[in-house]
């Protein structure tokens, strides 16, 4: 008897959800889009409603509608840092590009066999602990590191130098942690690339520079503007890398938004910077998208 | 095309690996050699690694990683599943609006995301804790497990649905004697790949931890911030090396073809 109540629920069910889609649809949706309001968007209103908010004496919040944090955007500390780090993720896109480059068309072109585990190779080192491999570029760079001892004991330098707390080490953690973000896109517009274009081009009479700056660089745009929006996003609103390499000197925008949080508990001026690293993100993805290809990068992402 | 790469190109590809490689082979070697600053080989030793499992804050650490890491593993990828399910297979107006909004947290600097919670939490008063760590790492894990399963879904043959239909199943038998099977090397993968996901995360979870709950990576962090030592180093290898074990599973069943 049970089992015949179940199996006559079970179809009394699937004929309600046959004759009312919506309500099918609604009910799967609603796990994702439950933690989705709560967790992504309602607090994405609080930070706005905090960023209006007025900043009282010892780090506390007064609930009076101001737009004194506002008037802070034009800062010259803050726009200083923003220029710095504007500068900063420009400068990892460009390496990573010039890099990324290099790896995604050996690959493409000459992984034979092994592309796939080329690539495989390219993206393990995502998925394992980010503060573990930044953690590690501080015994690679510092005064008493690898590179530093490896520099003065073949005696190219007599004291060590300082790569460490300044913005080359910056760099260097940005360009090492978004590189595979670039390869992926680049390495899949090469693959989709058409050979027999290159063939043509070759018995066209193109010399190989010209046909690879000709041919295969235009058609491979949209990977490298993929590849750039993917490198660029992340490295401007970085935290961790300008916190762990950078000393005071190389000061981004993502640690000094940490700072008004943690260290000066300064909320509203914290939650009006944040918004504004944020609209920079969504502006750059929005005209990314306009240009074509945000599916793409979903995609290839990973 | 000519089948051996110009020598330069090989060149620079070989630095360039080893730029990817050299910061995670330098924490491993010296994890395993005794000097107190692990800046040069003086012999072999396991005491590093002794050490870290005779340290009871890495202990008390790692019992806060897995019961945050396992539990939203199970509740994102179960909700992963549907959402992708439904998003793949229904056709309803803002369909292209929700997937965009589900992929926000991928877009988000993880900062802004965990200076948002930080500020839910604080204004519904909430205590900083495990759960609060746990609801943040669901969150932002559910874009991934969707994006994973989507990509698995955008394979599976509609016909062996369609037949199955056919044969007379309905629709709940259809999907769970066929297209649960069909999907399942996909939500493994969606499983293996959420777990490093949500194990390594450092920056949201350092905004939504109290004082007494502290996850792996936050501990790692507060040991950095007192200076370089070799028992970083060992830990260090153990978060990299042991996860990493699911990952090369998970990214090879996301790979592999159908059939």
């Amino acid at each position: 008897m049970k089992v015949m109540d179940v199996y006559r629920l079970r179809k009394s069910l699937l004929r309600f959800f046959r004759n009312h889609p919506a309500f099918g649809i609604g009910a799967a949706l609603s796990p994702s889009a439950f933690w989705l309001l709560i967790f992504t968007l309602i607090p994405m209103g609080i930070v706005i409603y905090y960023s209006f908010l007025t900043r009282g004496p010892w780090g506390t919040v007064i609930n009076e509608f101001t737009l004194d944090s506002y008037r802070l955007i034009l800062d010259p500390l803050f726009l200083k840092i923003f220029a710095r780090s504007v500068k900063l993720a420009v400068l990892t896109v460009v390496i990573c590009l010039l890099a990324g480059y290099m790896i995604a068309y050996w690959i493409a072109f000459y992984g034979g066999k092994r592309k796939n585990f080329l690539l495989f190779l390219v993206i393990l080192p995502f998925w394992t602990s980010y503060l573990v491999r930044i953690y590690a570029w501080i015994a690679l760079l510092s005064d008493h590191g690898l590179v530093n001892n490896f520099l003065i004991k073949i005696q190219l330098i007599d004291e060590p130098l300082p790569l460490l707390h300044n913005e080359f080490a910056v760099l260097v953690g940005l360009v090492y942690t978004y590189l595979p973000f670039m390869i992926l896109p680049l390495y899949a517009s090469l693959e989709r690339l058409d050979r027999s274009v290159l063939e043509a081009a070759s018995d066209l009479g193109a010399t190989a520079r010209e046909r690879f700056f000709q041919v295969t660089l235009p058609l491979t745009k949209g990977g490298m503007l993929s590849g750039s929006v993917l490198v660029f996003a992340p490295a401007l609103g970085e935290y961790l890398i300008p916190e762990l390499l950078g000393g005071a000197k190389a000061m981004m925008i993502g640690k000094f938004i940490a700072l008004k949080f943690i260290g000066l508990r300064h909320w509203p001026l914290g939650s009006t910077y944040s918004l504004m690293l944020l609209l920079m993100t969504l502006i750059l993805l929005y005209l990314y998208m306009r240009v074509g290809g945000g599916k793409e990068a979903f995609q290839e992402q990973r | 095309m000519n089948q051996t790469s110009p020598r330069l190109l090989f060149i620079g590809c070989v630095f360039l690996f080893v730029f990817m490689y050299a910061p995670l082979l330098v924490v491993i070697v010296f994890s395993l050699t005794p000097t107190e600053y692990g800046v040069s080989w003086e012999g072999f030793t396991l005491k590093w690694y002794q050490a870290v499992f005779d340290n009871k804050n890495i202990q008390a650490a790692l019992k806060v990683s897995l019961m945050v890491t396992i539990p939203s593993v199970l509740i994102a990828t179960a909700i992963g599943t549907i959402t992708a399910f439904t998003l793949y297979r229904s056709k309803f107006i803002g369909r292209a609006l929700f997937q965009g909004v589900l992929y926000i947290p991928l877009i988000m600097p993880d900062l802004v995301i965990g200076i948002s919670l930080l500020l839910f939490y604080t204004s519904l008063n909430l205590e900083l804790g495990i759960l609060t760590i746990l609801m943040a790492h669901v969150s932002f894990t559910i874009p991934l497990t969707t994006l994973v399963i989507i990509a698995r879904m955008q394979r599976i043959d509609r016909n062996l649905e369609d037949a199955a239909m056919d044969l007379g199943a309905d629709e709940w038998t259809t999907m769970r004697k066929v297209t649960l099977p069909l999907l399942k090397p996909g939500i493994l993968a969606a499983a293996l790949l959420a777990f490093p996901w949500s194990f390594n995360d450092f920056v949201i979870t350092f905004f939504v931890s109290g004082v007494g709950s502290s996850t792996l990576p936050i501990r790692v962090y507060s040991m950095i911030r007192l200076g370089v030592s070799p028992i970083i180093n060992a830990l260090g290898t153990l978060i990299v090396v042991l996860p990493l074990i699911l990952v090369v599973l998970g990214l090879l069943l996301e790979r592999r073809r159908m059939g």
